[in-house]
């Protein structure tokens, strides 16, 4: 597994384990009320398990196995591209978890800014691995 | 592919079918004047296809697939990813189960049993994030 996966594998991890503690607290609030500030938690759970956890997964798992054969330069495809991914990704997940607790017209604007990077993670991640979209020398097809 | 991962898998799919039932049980909710409990399910539905099937997928394949940790424990300890599949799971039923309740009948108890449910998934996930850790590695 090359370092970038690694990174973005691991990252995945921590968002699972950071989104299944909000969810957690979130849950256990409802059925045993707590204080209703939590409620504000609600955008980070989701941002975290769909983007961090799930799509970071995937974007690090295919960084891995994907074919490598005949790419340019590197086996992986170029390697700044994929850590320039897996930093406007992680950027934006955050930038859309704290956008609800940031108070005026900041906390609305966050969480745009968040998505544009992520947006952009995704153009990067998707034009990187997109020639290794191929068969793999192995298989008949 | 190991007895685990056959179990995460099949269970996972298993909560995929049950997740769609619910989707339509819902959709028909309304037009077909059914329970006013599927009212209350939709947090139910989204977690049965996140949690059930898309995390506990993941789950399976990764316990599967990943790098091996050592030639002595080649995925980890083995006894810790068991009793992430039954606390996930026992978690997610009882959340199904108690969710939908809770909201027809605020006083019965069921809130406890959401409270449990959100300890029994959050040592699930946990405790495939600590079993996993040390497999995301080179070779």
């Amino acid at each position: 597994m090359p370092r970038v996966s690694r990174w973005l594998v691991q990252a995945s991890l921590v968002y699972l384990a950071l989104g299944f503690t909000l969810g957690a607290v979130l849950l256990f609030n409802k059925g045993i009320p707590l204080t209703p500030v939590l409620v504000r938690l609600l955008p980070a759970h989701i941002e975290f398990l769909l983007v961090g956890w799930v799509i970071q997964l995937v974007m690090g798992v295919a960084t891995w196995i994907f074919p490598r054969f005949g790419v340019p330069r590197s086996p992986y495809g170029s390697e700044a591209a994929a850590w320039l991914a897996f930093a406007l990704v992680n950027a934006g997940v955050w930038l859309v978890g704290v956008g609800p607790f940031v108070a005026g017209q900041v906390g609305d604007v966050l969480p745009l800014i968040g998505r544009l990077a992520e947006a952009a993670g995704a153009v990067v991640f998707a034009a990187n691995i997109w020639a290794r979209v191929r068969a793999s020398g192995l298989s008949p097809m | 592919m190991p007895i685990l991962t056959r179990w995460f898998i099949k269970t996972s799919l298993v909560y995929f079918v049950a997740a769609l039932v619910v989707g339509v049980a819902q959709a028909a909710h309304a037009p077909l004047s059914l329970a006013s409990g599927l009212a209350a399910a939709g947090p139910v539905y989204v977690h049965l296809l996140v949690v059930g099937w898309i995390t506990q997928m993941i789950f399976g394949v990764a316990y599967w697939m990943f790098p091996k940790d050592s030639a002595e424990a080649p995925r980890g300890n083995d006894r810790l990813a068991i009793a992430a599949y039954v606390c996930l799971n026992a978690g997610l039923l009882l959340r199904v189960i108690a969710e939908p309740t809770y909201a027809l009948h605020p006083g019965a108890g069921f809130g406890r049993a959401l409270g449990l449910s959100a300890v029994l998934q959050w040592l699930g996930g946990m405790g495939f994030v600590v079993n996993t850790w040390a497999r995301v590695k080179e070779r």
